[in-house]
């Protein structure tokens, strides 16, 4: 590790925040897909829909600008983790597919038995699960020859990438639900409630096992967590996990709508640091570091000034479209 | 399936496949964003009911078809890494930048005013409305700049130099962004997109007026479509020709098997209309050709020599039969469109542009010609390129991912089987949506629906109950 601050560390937070971002976006209408199943009555699911109808493009937007970012930031690790992460990847984007045309398609068949319900809920889980997947098979590392991903095409597939999967999609879960007690009201929002207890407490367990889980992968990741000085760095994160809990269990039982989404989110937040503090500073876990996979310092610098420039009008402008659709949406509106 | 397909035939064909699906929807979406930002402000500047009636019958189509084209084009931002990592790991310091900041600048834009412009007009009031439909359609125009920066780069690579790795790296910006065939290719596609909405919106005004010739939302239609196709197509067709001698002078290969030209040709080159390109034999079988024409076209002389494809090592050449006739059907389809905008414009001086059975038959018949001509023109362009990713530098065959064949031809079946399943579904979606006629009181996507909550009647929300059906 080095001390100062390079173009490719900021470009490497920059990533890392396109990412936190498209999980904090995104993720919460992921979820909402992923509870759908729970949710028969077309009256409940046309309000669910129209909750993120109108954000759900720019959401899925930030992914394209992680991957777009990874690919000129970073070319290296990007040539190296798709070919890696090759099926969960196709998987992703072909349940992308299908959830991204349910917010339209759904609207415009005929038939009584809405398919694109299916394909709604079918494409979140399979998207969720497959990124989950993806960030498990990359903590546990890829085998590297050269500038090329040297392994097969089943290496993804191990039981940690499948606790990764699994807790991901849990964690969207949760999202969801406090997404609905947030943007819904009735029936809806008390059975969204109910739902979210029950996610919140799966959520600790998957937070708990995922981190009893890394430690086993890697030596790496056991100094980095457990080894002095480092433990002063990291002890605060758990700690801070166990507030957040307190604090999402307290709104919960208060039932105060605004607060429990945020609260999730902050979880999130937690979690992705402890992400970060395990992978720093590879960008390919034990192979690549950022500044070994790092495009020339004219590409970053190029494209730092329409980072610089544009993201605070693109969060600008998304808060904007956020704020004109705020409120309740109300049960009924979706009239057809 | 695929017994004998190596794994960079494979990606290849993935690419093809997912690509061709991908464009017909962009080229649709950039045209008819351009429209609805003209109907609104026409509405806005005139206050005829036509105009909103036509925006909203529209845009519900719009959001159907961007859909689409958001989710198919995740699959190609990714599909650099999965498929062809070598390239990506190559060239992702020069094209990557420029993709990036196609999704900073058009992208977020596109998304993040899209919510406003399908649900928001009651919510925000007209004249943001306006800016929000504004905010997409300019975010699909400079959505085409970055990506047609990025191709042609590909295509005629400048600016760059080479790092020790092996790596393209960017020596002068503006070089990369601005290289030399960027501009005619940028004009070229954007008028395409263009011509291929107004050959869909005249379609669609044609089935209806062929039913009820005084409808007004038809007419207006029909006749804003043929405006287009009169005065564009006759653009389009010069914009080609430029566009093909910059070909000729940065990727000449491309051009002599667009050509059919394998052999050079000292005196004066001949032009091929038809013939069967055998690319083993090395000759065009069967070839109709007018003499001297080729070299007229191309370098604007009867006698000018031509070079042929026996002056490039036979490694390099591109598979001549698909650009040979890709390019004669995009040049075809260009020549009808223009016919069509000729024929409207008699009709029209004649008074008959409403009535003319024959001219909305044509009109009707001439609906997918744009998708034709765009889908052509890109199966030119791209075989042209090859057997390069790079044009001259890299090939295709050292862009690949070092993945098993089962592994890239399990995901382009996969591909198939979702793209065919989806895209068919919305194609009938919006073909349903075309086959009803716009009409008085025309609602938006979903309505007022999101607007219900701020207050709206109970009537309006009826009356959109029905037309919604």
């Amino acid at each position: 590790m080095t001390g100062i601050i390079d173009i490719a560390t900021i470009w490497a937070f920059i990533i890392a925040f396109a990412v936190f971002v498209y999980v904090v976006m995104d993720g919460f209408d992921l979820g909402l897909g992923i509870l759908f199943p729970l949710f028969p009555k077309k009256a409940d699911r046309d309000v669910i829909m129209n909750s993120v109808a109108p954000v759900w493009d720019g959401n899925e937007t930030w992914l394209v600008l992680g991957g777009g970012g990874m690919m000129a930031a970073f070319p290296l690790a990007y040539a190296v983790l798709m070919p890696a992460l090759y099926t969960p990847m196709i998987a992703m984007l072909i349940g992308l597919i299908f959830r991204g045309v349910a917010f339209e398609f759904r609207w415009r068949t005929l038939s009584k038995q809405n398919r694109w319900d299916i394909a709604f809920a079918g494409g979140s889980l399979l998207a969720t699960l497959a990124q989950g997947i993806a960030l498990g098979a990359m903590l546990q590392g890829v085998h590297v020859e050269g500038r090329h991903y040297a392994g097969g095409w089943w290496d993804w597939l191990t039981p940690f990438s499948i606790l990764t999967g699994l807790a991901l999609v849990i964690g969207y879960a949760l999202l969801g639900a406090t997404w609905l007690v947030l943007k819904t009201e009735g029936g809806l929002r008390d059975k969204a409630y109910r739902l979210s207890w029950w996610l919140l407490f799966a959520m600790l367990a998957a937070i708990g096992a995922v981190s009893i889980a890394t430690p086993f992968l890697h030596v790496h990741y056991t100094q980095r967590w457990f080894a002095w000085p480092n433990v002063v760095l990291t002890a605060p994160v758990p700690i801070a996990v166990a507030a957040v809990t307190a604090l999402l269990l307290r709104s919960l039982a208060n039932r105060q709508d605004y607060q429990p989404f945020f609260l999730s989110l902050a979880l999130f937040a937690l979690s992705y640091a402890g992400l970060g503090i395990s992978m720093w500073p590879y960008i390919v876990p034990q192979s690549i570091t950022i500044w070994q996979a790092a495009s020339p310092e004219n590409s970053q610098v190029f494209m730092l000034f329409g980072v610089a420039g544009l993201v605070p009008l693109i969060l600008g402008y998304t808060a904007w479209a956020y704020w004109v659709f705020r409120g309740k949406v109300k049960p009924g509106s979706g009239y057809h | 399936m695929f017994e004998g397909w190596d794994a960079v035939g494979l990606a290849r064909a993935q690419f093809a496949f997912t690509m061709s699906f991908h464009i017909v929807f962009p080229a649709f979406s950039i045209g008819l964003a351009s429209y609805l930002a003209v109907l609104e402000a026409l509405w806005l500047w005139t206050g005829r009911e036509v105009f909103i009636n036509l925006f909203n019958y529209w845009l519900k189509i719009f959001a159907v078809a961007f859909g689409m084209g958001v989710v198919s084009g995740i699959v190609m931002s990714y599909q650099f890494g999965t498929n062809w990592s070598a390239f990506s790991d190559k060239t992702g310091s020069v094209i990557g930048p420029l993709m990036a900041y196609e999704v900073l600048t058009a992208f977020f834009l596109e998304a993040g005013f899209l919510g406003v412009m399908l649900f928001g007009l009651e919510r925000v009031g007209h004249r943001l409305h306006f800016v929000a439909t504004l905010m997409v359609a300019t975010g699909t125009l400079i959505s085409a700049f970055w990506i047609l920066s990025a191709n042609s780069w590909m295509q005629t690579p400048a600016g760059y130099a080479v790092n020790a790795d092996g790596q393209f790296v960017a020596a002068d910006w503006l070089k990369v962004i601005f290289n030399p065939s960027f501009p005619y290719r940028l004009v070229h596609m954007v008028l395409a997109a263009y011509l291929t909405t107004a050959l869909v919106v005249g379609a669609v005004g044609a089935f209806h007026l062929l039913r009820d010739q005084h409808l007004p939302g038809p007419r207006v239609m029909f006749s804003m479509a043929m405006w287009m196709a009169t005065l564009v197509a006759p653009i389009q067709i010069l914009a080609g020709d430029q566009h093909g001698l910059n070909t000729l002078e940065h990727q000449p290969a491309k051009v002599m098997a667009m050509e059919g030209h394998y052999q050079s040709h000292k005196d004066g080159a001949p032009l091929l209309l038809f013939g069967l390109p055998d690319q083993a034999a090395g000759k065009v079988r069967y070839a109709i050709e007018v003499p001297k024409l080729g070299s007229l076209i191309l370098k604007h002389s009867l006698d000018a020599p031509l070079a042929g494809l026996d002056t490039v090592p036979r490694e390099n050449w591109p598979p001549v039969p698909i650009t040979f006739w890709s390019f004669r059907i995009m040049v075809g389809m260009g020549f009808l469109m223009m016919g069509l905008g000729l024929f409207s414009l008699w009709a029209r001086w004649r008074g008959t542009l409403y009535q003319s059975r024959l001219l909305h038959i044509c009109a009707m018949a001439m609906g997918p010609a744009g998708f034709i001509a765009v889908l052509a023109g890109w199966i030119t362009t791209e075989t042209g390129r090859q057997p390069f990713t790079v044009y001259g530098l890299l090939r295709t065959t050292e862009s690949a991912s070092p993945l098993a064949s089962p592994a890239v031809a399990s995901s382009l079946i996969a591909f198939v089987i979702v793209y065919f399943a989806v895209f068919s579904a919305g194609v009938i979606y919006i073909l349903r949506m075309m086959a009803a006629p716009p009409h008085h009181g025309e609602q938006g996507p979903r309505g007022d629906a999101p607007a219900r909550a701020a207050g709206i009647t109970p009537a309006a929300g009826l009356a959109a109950r029905g037309s919604a059906r």
